[in-house]
């Protein structure tokens, strides 16, 4: 019987934690100004930092790179979580409406905090409180019990989306934050106006997520068997969820207060990597973690020099990408007739 | 504990008045009901009678409204839900898997409840589970996504799940209801075995004569309360038919001498009511 033993988890994880250095490399080679490979490891290894491939390495890309890495992470385990605790392949923070909460709170931070005295780094924090208020009202109002019924739960997701990016419209208009495409790169999703100063917030969400979420992979699996299984096979299953959306509530936070509503990354990780890697969540949870960093990595380095010059937000590569992957799922989901 | 449980033998299992109220339905109305060491009860009766629900309160998923559980003589509430599940091993009806995880991981899952926070298997629950695929006859399927299984196929993997599970306790709802004549005798017999060796086993069936022949005990319950409790010559009679099902029935001696169940038709006067 061929089993997950922890020499594959370990070989799994270090091969991946090489892809992800290879993309986070790449992440800062490529771009408008041409700089060599060489010239970057060059910069790297610490030649010369008052040059100008310096400063555009190590003061434009490597941000950039690292809040990529701590964006994609987040949504990607997000979105791992969120599939077992639901039982269902569809769920994911976007598509759940959870993004959306963050978002909002959000802005709501940004329009009127500036009245109280909140500043920019107070977005995080509003961020984690948008969404895990997201995810109570998700539960409350689709009635998740035992056995949920995919077409509510999606339903509410789409419904609160839409709400959420209206709400999000018209606090931006009452309080000038229209101008420029500020509002536009929040609802579609970019790493371009990240601002450095919330990096602390974020790598400490992402770590406190994984760290509750990693000790509870053996439960995430038994949890998929569905509440009353895991609960007599010894899952202390009220406690392990609450622990579970309170670290998917600070990961969502952490990655839309970064880089906006960039949706779809928790679908296509997880799914490739069960594909790959099978469905076993001691394995498939840290995986995602790496897996999801190297993806949006690479998604930026396309969305930044796919039109040349002009740079595309990458949550519109990560939707263009995730949407007809949301379909396929969907139609083979219903395929398996498990829907409601 | 073990000096406890050789001087007064307290029953594996024991419901004691089990009431359970949901909204304003009263789902179990009393129930006191114990399971013995070595035992093998059958728990029957209609569609809604509470047999599952009842199952639901003895492995703690449900909380009953008045009255208790016992495990081994000590209060189920008293038990963490770890302890519990090495007690106590559940064959739910269907299980419905969301992922694709092979039979075989499925099945060792049932080593859960022994295994440290961070654990992965060790070699000795890796045997344990092909163990019990191989009782079950299932080994060849270790590999097969449970996506991809029968229901019956599935059936028997959380029967083998159960069994690696190691606990002294079995609670088996309709465990036989998918499977084929031949299967059915297998998993039967399989539960025989283990009550043999000192398990307990809880039942719920819808085949009477099956359960009479496998059985030691029988208890028929209807709208939530127990008609009859007993040896099945004892309480597979038309009378108890009459009451639990609301059936006419023939109740014929099989060549062994276990009673069999023949229905006829439902009773004019229906199940007394209630």
């Amino acid at each position: 019987m061929t089993v997950l033993t922890p020499r594959r988890v370990v070989l799994v994880l270090l091969a991946m934690l090489l892809a992800l250095l290879a993309a986070a490399f790449l992440g800062l080679v490529a771009g408008p100004s041409s700089l060599a490979p060489g010239d970057v490891a060059a910069v790297l290894r610490g030649a010369d930092p008052t040059s100008a491939a310096a400063d555009i390495v190590l003061r434009v890309r490597l941000p950039r790179v690292v809040l990529g890495m701590l964006v994609g992470a987040s949504l990607a385990v997000s979105g791992v979580l969120f599939q077992a605790l639901l039982r269902n392949p569809l769920a994911d923070p976007f598509v759940l409406g959870i993004s959306g909460g963050a978002a909002l709170g959000a802005i709501l931070v940004l329009s009127l905090g500036g009245a109280v005295g909140l500043g920019y780094a107070a977005v995080p924090p509003a961020a984690f409180a948008g969404s895990l208020c997201t995810t109570l009202l998700l539960y409350a109002v689709a009635g998740i019990r035992g056995r949920v019924s995919a077409t509510h739960l999606l339903l509410t997701g789409v419904v609160f989306n839409a709400f959420a990016s209206a709400a999000i419209v018209f606090l931006a208009s009452i309080s000038g934050l229209m101008e420029g495409a500020g509002v536009f790169l929040w609802l579609i999703g970019s790493l371009s106006a990240s601002r450095v100063e919330v990096a602390g917030w974020v790598a400490v969400f992402l770590t406190v997520g994984l760290g509750c979420a990693i000790p509870l992979a053996r439960s995430l699996n038994l949890l998929t068997l569905g509440e009353e299984s895991a609960q007599q096979l010894g899952v202390d299953v009220e406690r392990h969820k609450r622990i579970l959306l309170l670290a998917t509530s600070l990961m969502v936070g952490a990655a839309v207060s970064v880089a906006g509503l960039i949706g779809f990354v928790g679908l296509i990780i997880p799914h490739l990597l069960r594909l790959l890697l099978g469905p076993d969540h001691r394995l498939l949870v840290p995986a995602a973690a790496l897996g999801g960093a190297a993806f949006l990595v690479v998604c930026d380095v396309v969305a930044r020099t796919l039109l040349g010059g002009r740079e595309l937000p990458v949550g519109a590569i990560t939707a263009l990408a995730g949407g007809p992957l949301f379909l396929y799922l969907l139609r083979r989901h219903q395929l398996r007739a498990f829907a409601p | 504990m073990s000096a406890v449980a050789t001087a007064a033998a307290p029953p594996a299992l024991a419901f004691d008045a089990v009431r359970l109220r949901i909204g304003l339905s009263e789902i179990l109305r009393g129930v006191t009901l114990e399971l013995g060491r070595g035992e093998m009860l059958a728990l029957a009766g209609p569609n809604g009678s509470g047999k599952t629900t009842l199952l639901r309160v003895a492995s703690g998923v449900l909380p009953a409204s008045a009255g208790g559980v016992r495990v081994r003589g000590r209060p189920a509430s008293s038990y963490s839900r770890r302890e519990l599940a090495r007690e106590l091993a559940v064959v739910p009806q269907d299980a419905h898997v969301a992922f694709p995880f092979r039979a075989g991981e499925i099945v060792l899952m049932g080593r859960s409840p022994h295994l440290g926070p961070l654990g992965f298997e060790t070699g000795a629950d890796m045997r344990l589970a092909e163990e019990a695929m191989a009782r079950v006859g299932i080994a060849s399927l270790a590999e097969r996504s449970v996506l991809e299984l029968s229901g019956g196929e599935r059936q028997l993997v959380l029967v083998a799940r159960a069994l690696a599970q190691a606990a002294g306790i079995l609670l088996l709802d309709e465990p036989t209801a998918h499977l084929d004549l031949r299967h059915k005798i297998v998993v039967l017999d399989l539960l025989r075995d283990f009550v043999r060796s000192g398990g307990s086993a809880l039942v719920v069936s819808h085949d009477l004569t099956l359960a009479a022949r496998t059985c030691d005990r029988i208890a028929l319950l209807r709208e939530g309360a127990l008609v009859a409790t007993g040896a099945p010559a004892d309480v597979i009679t038309p009378e108890n038919l009459r009451t639990t099902f609301g059936i006419d029935a023939d109740v014929l001696a099989a060549p062994d001498g276990a009673p069999y169940v023949v229905p006829r038709a439902p009773a004019a006067a229906g199940p007394a009511a209630g």
